[in-house]
């Protein structure tokens, strides 16, 4: 694989073993995206040269990650809009996460709240956005997300597309989209609440 | 009168399509009589704030994400 012969500035592109890593991270996330490795690699492929080029911008690693993951974002976006059915289908109904049963520690045998599982209120949450430690539990909640549920939720929330196109993309029905997107939103409000919100009150 | 678990998800749907009369009405009569749905309704839009946030990664202050990706003008060099 080239790579980029330009001079870059003082930052942390010239740490091959930071790039290398950030790389690994990215065709991990636009293969799970995409469902074809060859395809992830080359849109990760386009979207470091794009992000080398601005390199300058950045003036620390965080920001260079985040840059190049918003331009991933959008070629993953373009690349499942312009291709149907990338995703293959049989990979997106499995078993995993039919019988997911998070939910039965979560609701009582009639179906409401367990005592201690019951939601309580984040107040307002954009003021832990600027916390660094935030984004830590954050990531470390979509990383526990069940890997359909998961792509599928990314599909929606961070590449934005919509319901109809991941639909369209993935082979899948809308109910079944909603299904699944439901279990990650709760699993992402219940680890959210116990690991953030709650002040290990409920944990 | 609908579980919590039926309403979580009514909770969640409403994000992807509009709801029927006949369930936001469920959902509202649910809402008033239990605190626990009431934050998860409440907390869900933050979720979708965070994801925004995550994505533009608004904690960092020197990305500007109105710059357009300039990778159209390099194009992918096929050396396989």
């Amino acid at each position: 694989m080239k790579k980029q012969a330009v001079s870059l500035p003082e930052t942390s592109l010239n740490d091959g073993i930071f790039i290398e890593d950030l790389r690994s991270q990215m065709v991990k996330f636009a293969s799970m995206q995409l469902g074809d490795i060859h395809l992830a690699e080359d849109t990760v492929q386009e979207a470091l040269a794009g992000a080398l080029t601005n390199a300058d911008h950045f003036a620390g690693r965080s920001a260079l990650k985040t840059w190049v993951f918003a331009i991933l974002k959008n070629k993953i976006a373009d690349a499942l809009r312009h291709k149907k059915r990338l995703v293959n289908v049989s990979s997106l109904i499995g078993d995993d996460d039919e019988n997911d049963d998070f939910a039965e520690h979560l609701f009582n045998q009639r179906r409401h709240w367990q005592l201690d599982e019951r939601p309580t209120s984040w107040g307002d949450p954009e003021a832990s956005f600027r916390q660094q430690q935030f984004w830590i539990v954050f990531e470390a909640c979509l990383d526990g997300l069940p890997d359909k549920q998961a792509r599928v939720f990314m599909m929606r929330e961070f590449i934005e597309l919509d319901t109809d196109e991941i639909c369209e993309a993935t082979g899948i029905t809308a109910s079944n989209l909603f299904v699944l997107l439901h279990r990650a939103r709760l699993r992402l409000q219940v680890c959210l609440g116990n690991k953030w919100y709650s002040n290990g009150e409920r944990s | 009168m609908m579980n919590c678990q039926k309403i979580t998800r009514l909770v969640s749907e409403a994000q992807d399509r509009p709801l029927t009369l006949g369930e936001k009405l469920s959902l509202r009569t649910h809402l008033m009589m239990c605190s626990g749905c009431r934050n998860y309704e409440k907390n869900l839009p933050s979720l979708r704030l965070m994801m925004k946030s995550f994505a533009k990664g608004s904690d960092v202050q020197n990305t500007d994400p109105s710059k357009p990706s300039k990778s159209d003008s390099h194009p992918k060099t096929s050396d396989k």
